[in-house]
Protein backbone atom coordinates (compact mmCIF):
# COMPACT_ATOMS: atom_id res chain seq x y z
CA UNK A 1 0.00 0.00 0.00
CA UNK A 2 2.86 2.31 0.71
CA UNK A 3 4.38 1.30 -2.60
CA UNK A 4 1.44 1.96 -3.96
CA UNK A 5 1.21 5.65 -2.50
CA UNK A 6 4.43 6.49 -3.23
CA UNK A 7 4.14 5.47 -7.04
CA UNK A 8 1.10 6.64 -7.72
CA UNK A 9 2.15 8.60 -10.64
CA UNK A 10 4.22 6.21 -12.38
CA UNK A 11 0.83 3.90 -12.27
CA UNK A 12 -1.33 6.12 -13.47
CA UNK A 13 0.87 6.76 -16.27
CA UNK A 14 1.10 3.11 -16.92
CA UNK A 15 -2.65 2.46 -16.32
CA UNK A 16 -3.43 5.35 -19.61
CA UNK A 17 -1.34 3.14 -21.81
CA UNK A 18 -3.10 0.05 -20.58
CA UNK A 19 -5.90 1.74 -21.26
CA UNK A 20 -4.90 2.89 -24.61
CA UNK A 21 -3.40 -0.59 -25.97
CA UNK A 22 -6.60 -2.45 -24.48
CA UNK A 23 -9.43 -0.22 -25.55
CA UNK A 24 -8.44 1.34 -28.71
CA UNK A 25 -8.05 -2.40 -30.57
CA UNK A 26 -11.46 -3.20 -29.22
CA UNK A 27 -13.19 0.15 -31.16
CA UNK A 28 -10.62 -0.83 -34.28
CA UNK A 29 -12.24 -4.36 -34.10
CA UNK A 30 -15.83 -4.32 -33.38
CA UNK A 31 -15.29 -1.47 -36.80
CA UNK A 32 -13.81 -4.53 -38.53
CA UNK A 33 -15.46 -7.01 -37.24
CA UNK A 34 -18.69 -5.80 -38.32
CA UNK A 35 -19.03 -5.57 -41.81
CA UNK A 36 -16.95 -9.07 -42.11
CA UNK A 37 -19.50 -10.50 -39.56
CA UNK A 38 -22.71 -9.23 -41.92
CA UNK A 39 -20.33 -11.08 -44.86
CA UNK A 40 -20.28 -14.01 -43.35
CA UNK A 41 -24.09 -14.12 -42.26
CA UNK A 42 -24.88 -12.74 -45.85
CA UNK A 43 -23.04 -15.38 -47.75
CA UNK A 44 -23.53 -18.56 -46.49
CA UNK A 45 -20.02 -20.17 -48.23
CA UNK A 46 -18.15 -17.16 -46.44
CA UNK A 47 -18.76 -18.32 -43.19
CA UNK A 48 -16.43 -21.50 -42.78
CA UNK A 49 -13.89 -19.22 -43.87
CA UNK A 50 -13.96 -16.70 -42.30
CA UNK A 51 -14.48 -18.25 -38.87
CA UNK A 52 -11.71 -20.65 -39.46
CA UNK A 53 -9.31 -18.13 -40.40
CA UNK A 54 -9.59 -15.98 -37.55
CA UNK A 55 -10.24 -19.16 -35.25
CA UNK A 56 -6.32 -19.94 -36.15
CA UNK A 57 -5.22 -16.21 -35.49
CA UNK A 58 -6.45 -16.95 -32.37
CA UNK A 59 -4.55 -19.47 -31.57
CA UNK A 60 -1.32 -17.88 -32.12
CA UNK A 61 0.62 -17.11 -28.70
CA UNK A 62 0.49 -13.39 -27.90
CA UNK A 63 4.20 -13.04 -27.31
CA UNK A 64 4.59 -14.27 -30.83
CA UNK A 65 2.50 -12.23 -32.60
CA UNK A 66 4.63 -9.16 -30.61
CA UNK A 67 7.67 -10.59 -32.08
CA UNK A 68 6.12 -11.29 -35.47
CA UNK A 69 4.34 -7.96 -36.06
CA UNK A 70 7.38 -6.25 -36.79
CA UNK A 71 8.41 -8.55 -39.29
CA UNK A 72 4.91 -8.26 -41.55
CA UNK A 73 4.71 -4.00 -40.31
CA UNK A 74 8.13 -2.72 -41.07
CA UNK A 75 8.42 -1.48 -37.04
CA UNK A 76 10.13 -1.00 -34.64
CA UNK A 77 9.72 -4.32 -31.96
CA UNK A 78 9.59 -1.52 -29.03
CA UNK A 79 6.85 0.43 -30.97
CA UNK A 80 3.18 -0.23 -29.42
CA UNK A 81 1.79 -0.10 -33.07
CA UNK A 82 2.31 -4.00 -32.73
CA UNK A 83 0.66 -4.33 -29.60
CA UNK A 84 -2.36 -2.73 -31.28
CA UNK A 85 -2.48 -4.24 -34.04
CA UNK A 86 -2.18 -7.75 -32.14
CA UNK A 87 -5.09 -6.96 -29.71
CA UNK A 88 -7.09 -5.43 -33.21
CA UNK A 89 -6.16 -8.80 -34.57
CA UNK A 90 -7.38 -10.66 -31.41
CA UNK A 91 -10.39 -8.47 -31.19
CA UNK A 92 -11.32 -9.56 -34.99
CA UNK A 93 -10.82 -12.79 -34.49
CA UNK A 94 -12.96 -12.98 -31.38
CA UNK A 95 -16.21 -10.71 -32.59
CA UNK A 96 -16.69 -12.17 -36.53
CA UNK A 97 -18.13 -15.01 -35.40
CA UNK A 98 -19.94 -12.83 -32.76
CA UNK A 99 -21.59 -10.60 -35.42
CA UNK A 100 -22.14 -13.00 -37.71
CA UNK A 101 -24.51 -15.47 -34.90
CA UNK A 102 -25.62 -11.72 -33.88
CA UNK A 103 -27.50 -11.41 -37.15
CA UNK A 104 -28.43 -14.63 -37.43
CA UNK A 105 -30.03 -15.08 -34.50
CA UNK A 106 -32.21 -12.03 -35.46
CA UNK A 107 -35.71 -13.53 -36.20
CA UNK A 108 -36.57 -14.39 -39.71
CA UNK A 109 -40.38 -12.66 -39.46
CA UNK A 110 -38.86 -9.11 -37.97
CA UNK A 111 -36.79 -9.54 -41.10
CA UNK A 112 -40.00 -10.31 -43.23
CA UNK A 113 -41.81 -7.18 -41.56
CA UNK A 114 -39.18 -5.11 -41.52
CA UNK A 115 -39.31 -5.33 -45.59
CA UNK A 116 -42.84 -5.17 -45.98
CA UNK A 117 -42.53 -1.91 -44.01
CA UNK A 118 -40.33 -0.29 -46.85
CA UNK A 119 -36.95 -0.59 -45.01
CA UNK A 120 -34.11 -1.33 -48.20
CA UNK A 121 -31.65 -3.93 -47.31
CA UNK A 122 -28.75 -1.42 -45.60
CA UNK A 123 -31.65 0.31 -43.56
CA UNK A 124 -32.82 -2.41 -42.60
CA UNK A 125 -29.68 -3.95 -41.75
CA UNK A 126 -28.50 -0.64 -39.74
CA UNK A 127 -32.02 0.02 -37.59
CA UNK A 128 -33.25 -3.29 -37.27
CA UNK A 129 -30.72 -6.13 -37.43
CA UNK A 130 -27.84 -4.45 -36.04
CA UNK A 131 -30.20 -3.28 -32.81
CA UNK A 132 -31.20 -6.43 -32.14
CA UNK A 133 -28.08 -8.33 -32.24
CA UNK A 134 -26.31 -5.32 -29.64
CA UNK A 135 -26.79 -8.00 -26.47
CA UNK A 136 -24.57 -10.91 -28.77
CA UNK A 137 -22.43 -9.08 -29.58
CA UNK A 138 -22.19 -6.39 -26.53
CA UNK A 139 -21.52 -10.39 -24.93
CA UNK A 140 -18.40 -10.96 -27.19
CA UNK A 141 -17.29 -6.94 -26.60
CA UNK A 142 -16.78 -8.03 -23.04
CA UNK A 143 -15.03 -11.15 -23.65
CA UNK A 144 -12.86 -9.65 -25.80
CA UNK A 145 -12.06 -6.17 -23.66
CA UNK A 146 -11.24 -8.70 -20.21
CA UNK A 147 -8.92 -10.70 -22.48
CA UNK A 148 -7.53 -8.36 -23.89
CA UNK A 149 -6.52 -6.59 -20.49
CA UNK A 150 -5.01 -9.31 -19.38
CA UNK A 151 -2.75 -10.12 -23.20
CA UNK A 152 -2.03 -6.48 -23.30
CA UNK A 153 0.28 -7.52 -20.17
CA UNK A 154 2.72 -9.68 -21.82
CA UNK A 155 3.95 -6.80 -23.95
CA UNK A 156 5.90 -6.15 -20.66
CA UNK A 157 8.56 -8.71 -21.98
CA UNK A 158 8.92 -7.24 -24.88
CA UNK A 159 9.94 -3.92 -23.04
CA UNK A 160 6.58 -2.26 -24.52
CA UNK A 161 5.49 -0.16 -21.04
CA UNK A 162 1.77 -0.37 -19.68
CA UNK A 163 0.50 -2.05 -16.42
CA UNK A 164 2.72 -5.25 -17.23
CA UNK A 165 5.81 -3.10 -17.11
CA UNK A 166 4.99 -3.57 -12.81
CA UNK A 167 5.13 -7.52 -13.24
CA UNK A 168 8.45 -7.36 -15.40
CA UNK A 169 9.87 -4.95 -12.61
CA UNK A 170 8.92 -6.37 -9.42
CA UNK A 171 10.06 -9.81 -11.13
CA UNK A 172 13.22 -8.53 -11.34
CA UNK A 173 13.82 -7.07 -8.47
CA UNK A 174 11.79 -10.22 -6.05
CA UNK A 175 9.28 -7.22 -5.01
CA UNK A 176 6.06 -8.18 -4.68
CA UNK A 177 4.11 -4.91 -4.50
CA UNK A 178 4.41 -3.79 -8.00
CA UNK A 179 3.10 -6.99 -8.88
CA UNK A 180 -0.24 -7.13 -6.78
CA UNK A 181 -0.44 -3.34 -7.54
CA UNK A 182 -0.47 -4.54 -11.09
CA UNK A 183 -2.59 -7.55 -10.40
CA UNK A 184 -5.16 -5.56 -9.05
CA UNK A 185 -4.88 -2.45 -10.99
CA UNK A 186 -5.79 -5.29 -14.24
CA UNK A 187 -8.82 -6.82 -12.81
CA UNK A 188 -10.12 -3.37 -11.56
CA UNK A 189 -9.76 -1.99 -14.91
CA UNK A 190 -11.07 -4.99 -17.12
CA UNK A 191 -14.41 -4.90 -14.51
CA UNK A 192 -14.19 -1.50 -15.71
CA UNK A 193 -14.61 -2.12 -19.36
CA UNK A 194 -17.02 -4.53 -18.81
CA UNK A 195 -19.24 -2.58 -17.17
CA UNK A 196 -18.87 -0.02 -19.80
CA UNK A 197 -20.16 -2.02 -22.36
CA UNK A 198 -22.65 -3.86 -20.44
CA UNK A 199 -24.30 -0.15 -19.65
CA UNK A 200 -23.55 0.96 -23.46
CA UNK A 201 -25.42 -2.49 -24.61
CA UNK A 202 -28.38 -1.44 -21.89
CA UNK A 203 -28.46 1.69 -23.69
CA UNK A 204 -28.81 0.60 -26.81
CA UNK A 205 -31.38 -1.74 -26.32
CA UNK A 206 -34.26 0.34 -23.91
CA UNK A 207 -36.82 -2.05 -25.84
CA UNK A 208 -35.18 -4.95 -23.43
CA UNK A 209 -35.47 -2.62 -19.93
CA UNK A 210 -38.71 -3.34 -19.63
CA UNK A 211 -38.81 -7.00 -20.01
CA UNK A 212 -36.30 -7.17 -17.37
CA UNK A 213 -37.91 -5.07 -15.04
CA UNK A 214 -41.24 -7.42 -15.13
CA UNK B 1 15.44 -11.10 -42.22
CA UNK B 2 12.80 -13.26 -43.51
CA UNK B 3 16.13 -15.82 -44.90
CA UNK B 4 18.48 -15.40 -41.30
CA UNK B 5 15.36 -16.39 -39.44
CA UNK B 6 14.74 -19.71 -42.17
CA UNK B 7 18.63 -19.97 -42.05
CA UNK B 8 18.43 -19.90 -38.12
CA UNK B 9 15.33 -22.41 -38.10
CA UNK B 10 17.17 -24.93 -40.57
CA UNK B 11 21.01 -24.28 -38.88
CA UNK B 12 22.03 -28.29 -38.25
CA UNK B 13 23.28 -26.83 -35.32
CA UNK B 14 20.33 -25.40 -33.41
CA UNK B 15 18.18 -28.65 -34.74
CA UNK B 16 19.07 -30.25 -31.20
CA UNK B 17 18.08 -27.33 -28.87
CA UNK B 18 14.92 -27.07 -31.10
CA UNK B 19 13.69 -30.41 -30.52
CA UNK B 20 14.32 -30.61 -27.01
CA UNK B 21 12.87 -27.63 -26.34
CA UNK B 22 9.47 -28.58 -28.04
CA UNK B 23 9.12 -31.53 -26.47
CA UNK B 24 9.70 -30.12 -23.47
CA UNK B 25 7.25 -26.97 -24.26
CA UNK B 26 4.59 -30.22 -25.54
CA UNK B 27 5.87 -32.09 -21.55
CA UNK B 28 4.69 -28.74 -19.46
CA UNK B 29 1.47 -28.39 -21.61
CA UNK B 30 0.46 -31.90 -21.64
CA UNK B 31 0.80 -32.39 -17.99
CA UNK B 32 -0.25 -29.69 -17.06
CA UNK B 33 -3.15 -29.95 -19.19
CA UNK B 34 -3.77 -33.32 -18.14
CA UNK B 35 -3.76 -32.05 -14.25
CA UNK B 36 -6.25 -29.25 -14.64
CA UNK B 37 -8.86 -32.09 -16.99
CA UNK B 38 -8.13 -35.02 -13.48
CA UNK B 39 -9.75 -32.35 -11.27
CA UNK B 40 -11.65 -29.67 -13.62
CA UNK B 41 -13.83 -32.85 -15.68
CA UNK B 42 -15.12 -34.43 -12.39
CA UNK B 43 -16.05 -31.36 -10.98
CA UNK B 44 -17.66 -29.86 -14.06
CA UNK B 45 -19.37 -33.50 -14.52
CA UNK B 46 -20.51 -33.15 -10.50
CA UNK B 47 -22.14 -29.39 -10.91
CA UNK B 48 -23.25 -30.64 -14.02
CA UNK B 49 -25.38 -33.32 -12.92
CA UNK B 50 -26.33 -31.91 -9.46
CA UNK B 51 -26.78 -28.06 -10.32
CA UNK B 52 -24.88 -27.54 -7.04
CA UNK B 53 -22.33 -24.72 -7.88
CA UNK B 54 -23.52 -23.68 -10.39
CA UNK B 55 -23.22 -19.75 -10.10
CA UNK B 56 -19.83 -20.39 -8.79
CA UNK B 57 -18.50 -22.18 -11.77
CA UNK B 58 -19.94 -19.76 -14.40
CA UNK B 59 -18.76 -16.72 -12.64
CA UNK B 60 -15.36 -18.38 -12.18
CA UNK B 61 -14.50 -18.40 -15.30
CA UNK B 62 -15.40 -15.02 -16.26
CA UNK B 63 -13.05 -13.84 -13.57
CA UNK B 64 -10.01 -15.78 -14.17
CA UNK B 65 -10.45 -14.41 -17.59
CA UNK B 66 -9.53 -11.05 -16.09
CA UNK B 67 -6.55 -11.84 -14.10
CA UNK B 68 -3.49 -11.19 -15.76
CA UNK B 69 -1.48 -14.34 -16.47
CA UNK B 70 2.14 -12.53 -16.45
CA UNK B 71 1.04 -11.10 -13.05
CA UNK B 72 -0.25 -14.61 -11.41
CA UNK B 73 2.92 -16.14 -12.66
CA UNK B 74 5.65 -13.58 -11.61
CA UNK B 75 3.62 -13.55 -8.06
CA UNK B 76 3.73 -17.55 -7.84
CA UNK B 77 7.37 -17.93 -8.76
CA UNK B 78 8.20 -14.91 -5.95
CA UNK B 79 6.28 -16.40 -3.29
CA UNK B 80 6.54 -19.97 -3.76
CA UNK B 81 10.20 -20.14 -5.56
CA UNK B 82 12.27 -19.16 -2.10
CA UNK B 83 10.49 -22.54 -0.44
CA UNK B 84 11.54 -24.81 -2.74
CA UNK B 85 15.17 -25.59 -4.13
CA UNK B 86 17.13 -27.04 -6.80
CA UNK B 87 14.88 -26.44 -10.45
CA UNK B 88 11.52 -27.73 -8.42
CA UNK B 89 11.97 -24.04 -7.44
CA UNK B 90 10.81 -22.66 -10.78
CA UNK B 91 9.39 -25.83 -12.36
CA UNK B 92 6.76 -26.30 -9.47
CA UNK B 93 5.26 -22.32 -9.33
CA UNK B 94 4.87 -22.41 -13.12
CA UNK B 95 3.11 -25.61 -13.31
CA UNK B 96 0.79 -24.49 -10.80
CA UNK B 97 0.17 -21.36 -12.88
CA UNK B 98 -0.55 -23.27 -15.71
CA UNK B 99 -3.06 -26.11 -13.91
CA UNK B 100 -4.88 -23.24 -12.16
CA UNK B 101 -5.13 -21.10 -15.91
CA UNK B 102 -6.87 -24.49 -17.54
CA UNK B 103 -9.18 -25.61 -14.96
CA UNK B 104 -12.05 -22.88 -15.37
CA UNK B 105 -12.25 -23.45 -19.28
CA UNK B 106 -12.24 -27.15 -19.05
CA UNK B 107 -14.73 -26.77 -15.60
CA UNK B 108 -17.36 -24.26 -17.39
CA UNK B 109 -17.02 -26.65 -20.90
CA UNK B 110 -17.98 -29.42 -18.81
CA UNK B 111 -20.71 -27.95 -16.93
CA UNK B 112 -22.28 -26.28 -19.77
CA UNK B 113 -22.25 -29.37 -22.10
CA UNK B 114 -23.94 -31.76 -19.27
CA UNK B 115 -26.40 -29.09 -18.02
CA UNK B 116 -27.33 -28.68 -22.15
CA UNK B 117 -28.53 -32.65 -22.64
CA UNK B 118 -31.62 -32.52 -23.83
CA UNK B 119 -33.85 -33.33 -21.06
CA UNK B 120 -35.48 -35.94 -23.11
CA UNK B 121 -32.61 -37.79 -23.46
CA UNK B 122 -32.00 -37.19 -19.97
CA UNK B 123 -35.34 -38.72 -18.94
CA UNK B 124 -35.52 -41.86 -21.50
CA UNK B 125 -32.37 -42.86 -19.89
CA UNK B 126 -34.16 -42.78 -16.27
CA UNK B 127 -37.18 -44.19 -17.70
CA UNK B 128 -34.86 -47.21 -19.30
CA UNK B 129 -33.89 -48.04 -15.46
CA UNK B 130 -30.29 -46.27 -15.55
CA UNK B 131 -29.04 -44.90 -12.30
CA UNK B 132 -27.95 -41.35 -11.51
CA UNK B 133 -24.33 -42.10 -12.02
CA UNK B 134 -25.33 -44.48 -15.05
CA UNK B 135 -27.46 -41.66 -16.70
CA UNK B 136 -24.02 -39.08 -16.02
CA UNK B 137 -21.56 -41.36 -17.69
CA UNK B 138 -23.17 -43.03 -20.24
CA UNK B 139 -25.83 -40.27 -21.69
CA UNK B 140 -24.61 -36.95 -19.72
CA UNK B 141 -20.97 -37.05 -20.73
CA UNK B 142 -21.23 -38.41 -24.22
CA UNK B 143 -23.56 -35.66 -25.06
CA UNK B 144 -21.73 -33.12 -23.40
CA UNK B 145 -18.63 -34.25 -24.90
CA UNK B 146 -18.68 -31.27 -28.19
CA UNK B 147 -18.02 -28.23 -25.25
CA UNK B 148 -15.89 -30.95 -23.18
CA UNK B 149 -13.11 -30.28 -26.31
CA UNK B 150 -14.17 -27.06 -26.61
CA UNK B 151 -13.21 -26.38 -22.88
CA UNK B 152 -9.64 -28.31 -23.82
CA UNK B 153 -8.89 -27.09 -26.46
CA UNK B 154 -9.12 -23.29 -25.12
CA UNK B 155 -7.10 -24.50 -21.77
CA UNK B 156 -4.28 -26.18 -24.12
CA UNK B 157 -4.03 -22.83 -26.02
CA UNK B 158 -3.97 -20.88 -22.77
CA UNK B 159 -1.38 -23.62 -21.38
CA UNK B 160 0.72 -23.07 -24.96
CA UNK B 161 1.06 -19.44 -25.07
CA UNK B 162 1.16 -19.15 -21.19
CA UNK B 163 4.15 -21.84 -20.91
CA UNK B 164 6.01 -19.60 -23.54
CA UNK B 165 5.77 -16.35 -21.25
CA UNK B 166 6.91 -18.89 -18.25
CA UNK B 167 10.18 -18.73 -19.90
CA UNK B 168 11.12 -15.18 -18.50
CA UNK B 169 10.00 -16.40 -14.94
CA UNK B 170 12.65 -19.89 -15.40
CA UNK B 171 10.72 -22.36 -17.37
CA UNK B 172 12.45 -24.05 -20.22
CA UNK B 173 10.04 -24.61 -23.51
CA UNK B 174 10.38 -23.02 -26.98
CA UNK B 175 9.58 -19.58 -24.66
CA UNK B 176 13.02 -19.41 -24.19
CA UNK B 177 14.09 -19.06 -27.48
CA UNK B 178 12.29 -15.99 -27.64
CA UNK B 179 13.58 -14.73 -23.94
CA UNK B 180 17.44 -15.20 -24.81
CA UNK B 181 16.90 -14.17 -27.87
CA UNK B 182 15.34 -10.23 -26.81
CA UNK B 183 18.07 -10.72 -24.15
CA UNK B 184 20.87 -10.82 -26.83
CA UNK B 185 19.06 -8.83 -29.55
CA UNK B 186 19.39 -11.84 -31.77
CA UNK B 187 16.25 -11.50 -33.86
CA UNK B 188 16.23 -14.31 -36.13
CA UNK B 189 16.14 -16.49 -32.75
CA UNK B 190 13.24 -14.54 -31.16
CA UNK B 191 11.33 -14.99 -34.69
CA UNK B 192 11.83 -18.26 -35.40
CA UNK B 193 10.79 -19.05 -31.68
CA UNK B 194 7.61 -17.18 -32.77
CA UNK B 195 6.77 -19.28 -35.86
CA UNK B 196 7.60 -22.09 -33.45
CA UNK B 197 5.52 -21.30 -30.94
CA UNK B 198 2.79 -20.50 -33.24
CA UNK B 199 2.57 -23.77 -35.47
CA UNK B 200 2.91 -25.70 -31.96
CA UNK B 201 0.07 -24.21 -30.72
CA UNK B 202 -1.89 -24.70 -33.90
CA UNK B 203 -0.96 -28.35 -34.63
CA UNK B 204 -1.85 -29.20 -30.86
CA UNK B 205 -5.62 -27.43 -31.77
CA UNK B 206 -5.66 -29.69 -34.89
CA UNK B 207 -4.67 -32.99 -32.65
CA UNK B 208 -7.35 -32.03 -30.45
CA UNK B 209 -10.00 -31.04 -33.55
CA UNK B 210 -9.07 -34.49 -34.85
CA UNK B 211 -9.54 -36.49 -31.71
CA UNK B 212 -12.63 -34.61 -30.76
CA UNK B 213 -13.65 -36.50 -34.62
CA UNK B 214 -13.14 -39.84 -33.37
CA UNK B 215 -14.34 -39.11 -29.26
CA UNK B 216 -17.84 -37.43 -29.89
CA UNK B 217 -20.74 -40.04 -31.35
CA UNK B 218 -21.39 -39.64 -34.77
CA UNK B 219 -25.06 -39.06 -33.76
CA UNK B 220 -24.11 -36.07 -31.81
CA UNK B 221 -21.98 -34.83 -34.18
CA UNK B 222 -24.35 -34.44 -36.99
CA UNK B 223 -21.94 -36.09 -39.16
CA UNK B 224 -24.14 -39.40 -40.19
CA UNK B 225 -27.54 -36.94 -40.22
CA UNK B 226 -25.99 -35.34 -43.23
CA UNK B 227 -27.14 -37.97 -45.53
CA UNK B 228 -31.07 -38.17 -44.30
CA UNK B 229 -30.89 -34.71 -43.92
CA UNK B 230 -30.13 -34.71 -47.48
CA UNK B 231 -33.38 -36.50 -48.21
CA UNK B 232 -35.37 -34.55 -45.88
CA UNK B 233 -33.82 -31.35 -47.41
CA UNK B 234 -35.76 -32.05 -50.59
CA UNK B 235 -39.57 -32.02 -48.34
CA UNK B 236 -38.52 -29.01 -46.43
CA UNK B 237 -35.84 -26.88 -48.03
CA UNK B 238 -34.95 -24.98 -44.42
CA UNK B 239 -35.01 -27.17 -41.27
CA UNK B 240 -31.80 -28.86 -42.42
CA UNK B 241 -30.04 -25.85 -42.21
CA UNK B 242 -31.48 -24.64 -39.02
CA UNK B 243 -30.82 -27.70 -37.44
CA UNK B 244 -27.35 -27.48 -38.30
CA UNK B 245 -27.38 -23.93 -37.24
CA UNK B 246 -28.47 -24.80 -33.65
CA UNK B 247 -25.61 -27.09 -33.43
CA UNK B 248 -23.24 -24.62 -34.71
CA UNK B 249 -24.53 -22.20 -31.56
CA UNK B 250 -24.25 -24.71 -29.09
CA UNK B 251 -20.50 -25.32 -29.20
CA UNK B 252 -20.05 -20.93 -29.70
CA UNK B 253 -21.96 -20.52 -26.59
CA UNK B 254 -19.30 -23.09 -25.39
CA UNK B 255 -16.27 -21.48 -26.61
CA UNK B 256 -17.78 -17.81 -25.29
CA UNK B 257 -18.43 -19.21 -21.93
CA UNK B 258 -15.22 -20.79 -21.82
Amino acid sequence: MTWFLSHLDDVGVFLAWHVYLSAVPLVLGLAIALPLGYLARRYRWLYPPLILGTGLLYTIPSLAIFILLPLLLGTQILDPINVLVAMTVYTIALLVRTVADGLAAVPDEVLLSATAMGYKRFSRLLRVELPLAVPVIAAGLRVAAVSNVSIVSVAAIIGVSQLGSLFTDGFARAFLAPIVVGIVACVLLALALDLLILAAGRALTPWLRNRRAS
Amino acid sequence: MISRIFGWLFDPANTGAIVSRTLEHLQYSVVALALAALIAIPAGMYVGHTGRGRFAVVNLAGAARAIPTLGLLYLMVLLLGPRLTGDVAFLLPNLLVLVVLAIPPILSGTYAGIDEVDPAARDAAKGMGLTGREVLLRVEFPCALPLVFSGLRSALLQVVATATIAATAGLGGLGRFLIDGLAVRDFPQMAAGAILVAVLALLCDLVFGLAQRYAVSPGISGRTRRRTRRARRERDADSGASASRTERDRLDAGASAS
